[in-house]
């Protein structure tokens, strides 16, 4: 009986064939999600006496309505791809990262003071030590959670929200103190950013005249290595195993707290190399908001693209245009583009709450196979 | 120097951690009995942004306050029921159906404020009320008998809640779900119907500690006016191990350090304010990992009950 056991659970880890169930399941219901969450928008507009139809318009034309918009989108979609790419890990796993905010920052941080230390350096150089550094700083604040998770059991949403507080301030520290910008003292104007990164850290533009930059293809890339980590390694195995079944894990000879930690710190990577790229590939220096709220948007693409890192690809191009066409609707109709905010909040409850139906259709299906074997 | 600290500062601080504790006693009493029940709500600090804006709005136009309360309390039950649709009924995972929680209201609140409201105004919230004869104690007097009226309530609700958990069949039933939902089950209690209950119960609480902040504390409202005092609220029920006392006691610490904080950047102490700012997350974070493993947490905490399932 418990090798039975054993075979039943493992089957879905082994699972990767396409079926049509599958496609509704994790494509249309969660899509469909997306577009309940857009009409109960609408009605809020409605309610608030602003012209939905208006805002909507707005909202596409700004995503897709010109090159500009459409590179804008895919711009933004490179910082989502990677949070989410971490997250997916995260989440397979069975550990909640909320904490992307933060990662992203100190990612940041790195990607900033890395470069204008050592700013003699030529960029074949800097720019992967910078990825590398910048990835690392971000696992390290993963990796304190995860290990507080994984040895202490301390709640790993809680631990990262006060992770992102800490990283936010310990960035305001920095961007009024150490690395203000010199030119800004000298002016007077004491902003509060960093210095401009030097010219040879900066991302090579993909297309000329946009911000489109190389940033993007190392997002792809990186979740085609994902994927195959996932799914075609020991470590990915283990970490999905982990996550689907920690006590059979457990006694399959799993140090579970190992890939509980791992899994967390390599979410913190992801997410701080998204702050890399958004440094070194587009404001080409340090300042409030640099996140964006991508550790939080991130978390959004991840579950709409069904914590797949290669779902995660579309579900991000589509919520970077949504990023970007609510900047559009917003200096366009004065909608205010926090709408967007309420509905990926929307979306999350609707695609965690339509889980139930997958769930049933798994066990559903798992029961059908039994019945087969017993049958054979 | 030594004068102001010996006395008034002392005495400031102290005051200071009375009112600033108001909004986590109430969000985190509330989230101790949604716990209790067995479900986690992280969207705590999302019902206390829509219901802060609610009030305030409704304080803003009319005056009342205590029509605005009524419909922060509202607004906070209508996210409770939302919220336990999706963990009760659907079963969702709780910790992703709580940040969706969260980043609605975050979102919601922003959107109606700039809509509806535009720029920051502050209004006239509820008043110091002095308790006769104990507000006119010295020392003590000030500190704990010259308040308004939330944050009294705040401080009542802590032996309510006791009393409720601990000594009724309410409570009884609450926990009883929290722990072994299908022995529960079993005996005639109404799993969903207790989870509902509690949660929504929670959310209610939450919507107050929002309007506490906007028209009894801080009395205006911005974007993101709690700066995350929700998720801090939900550590805090961890730290005081499901009991309305201990609750309360973190609550306390945890504003003592900020009224300190706080009162360091008023006397201009040498320590950079973003320092300062960060000490309650820390604090948070240490304090997550000291009482973790102290006090068994309610066995079925964030597992949903399905009938039948073993």
């Amino acid at each position: 009986m418990p090798a039975k056991k054993a075979a039943s659970d493992s089957a879905p880890l082994h699972r990767t064939g396409f079926d049509w169930g599958n496609v509704v399941l994790h494509i249309l219901l969660p899509l469909a999600g997306v577009l309940v969450a857009l009409l109960i928008g609408a009605i809020m507009l409605v309610i608030l006496k602003v012209d939905p139809i208006s805002a909507y318009g707005a909202l596409i034309n700004g995503a897709v309505g010109s090159v500009s918009g459409i590179t804008q989108s895919l711009v933004k979609a490179t910082p989502l791809l990677l949070v989410g790419l971490g997250i997916c890990i995260a989440f397979r796993a069975n550990v909640i990262n909320i904490g992307g905010e933060g990662q992203i920052i100190v990612g940041a941080i790195m990607a900033t003071w890395f470069p204008l230390t050592f700013s003699t350096w030529p960029g074949w150089l800097l720019i992967p030590v910078t990825l590398i550094l910048g990835f690392l700083a971000g696992a390290a604040w993963g990796f304190v959670p995860g290990i507080l998770k994984a040895r202490l059991h301390v709640n790993e949403i809680l631990s990262t929200i006060m992770m992102n507080s800490i990283a936010q301030q310990l960035m305001y520290l920095l961007i009024r103190g150490p690395l203000m910008d010199p030119a800004g003292v000298a002016a007077g104007t004491f902003l509060a950013q960093s210095a401009r990164l030097p010219q040879q850290v900066w991302l090579p533009r993909l297309i000329p005249q946009t911000l489109l930059h190389a940033g993007a293809i190392l997002a792809v890339l990186l979740a085609i290595v994902v994927y195959f980590f996932l799914w075609r390694t020991t470590l990915g195995y283990r970490i999905r195993s982990v996550g689907l079944n920690p006590d059979a894990s457990r006694y399959a000879g799993i140090n579970v707290p190992f890939y509980q930690a791992l899994s967390m710190t390599l979410a913190g990577g992801f997410a701080g190399l998204a702050g890399v790229i958004e440094v070194i590939g587009v404001q080409h220096r340090l300042l409030d908001g640099i996140t964006s709220g991508y550790g939080f948007t991130g978390i959004v693409a991840a579950l709409l693209g069904s914590l797949h890192p290669l779902g995660l690809i579309p579900a991000s191009i589509l919520f970077g245009g949504l990023l970007v066409g609510a900047n559009e609707m917003q200096r366009t109709v004065q909608v205010p583009s926090s709408l967007i905010s309420a509905i990926l909040g929307l979306v999350v409850l609707f695609v965690s709450g339509s889980a139930i139906w997958s769930r049933r259709w798994e066990s559903r299906r798992k029961l059908g196979s039994q019945d087969e074997e017993e049958k054979s | 120097m030594n004068d102001i600290i010996s006395t008034g500062v002392l005495g400031g601080i102290l005051i200071s951690m009375i009112r600033l504790a108001t909004p986590f006693l109430y969000a985190a009493i509330g989230e101790t009995f949604t716990q209790t029940s067995g479900v986690v709500n992280l969207g705590v600090d999302g019902i206390m942004l829509l219901s802060a804006y609610g009030a305030f709005y409704v304080a803003l136009n009319t005056g009342n306050l205590w029509l605005a309360l009524l419909v922060a309390m509202v607004i906070g039950l209508l996210m409770g029921l939302l919220m336990s649709f999706i963990s009760v009924t659907l079963k969702a995972e709780q910790g992703i159906s709580g940040i969706g929680l969260y980043m609605f209201g975050l979102g919601m609140s922003s959107l109606l404020f700039k809509i509806t409201i535009g720029t920051v105004k502050t209004i006239d919230g509820f008043q110091p009320v002095k308790i006769p004869f104990l507000g006119d104690l010295p020392i003590v007097g000030p500190i704990l008998f010259q308040h308004s009226i939330p944050v009294y309530g705040a401080f009542l609700l802590v032996p309510i809640a006791w009393w409720v958990l601990e000594k009724t069949t309410l409570g009884l039933k609450i926990k009883s779900v929290g722990q072994n939902p299908a022995a529960a089950d079993s005996l005639g209690i109404n799993v969903d119907r207790i989870r509902y209950f509690s949660v929504c119960l929670g959310s209610v609480l939450a919507g107050i500690a929002g309007a506490s902040l906007s028209i009894a504390l801080v009395n205006l409202f911005q974007d993101n006016l709690t700066a995350g005092q929700g998720f801090i609220a939900v550590a805090l029920v961890y730290f005081g191990g499901w009991n309305p006392w201990g609750v309360m006691g973190g609550a306390l610490l945890f504003s003592v350090v900020n009224s300190i904080q706080l009162w360091m950047q008023v006397l201009g102490v040498q320590i950079p304010s973003d320092v300062a700012v960060m000490l309650p997350y820390l604090l948070t974070i240490a304090a997550l990992t000291v009482t973790v493993n102290r006090v068994r947490q309610p066995a079925a905490l964030n597992k949903p009950f399905e009938r039948g399932e073993s």
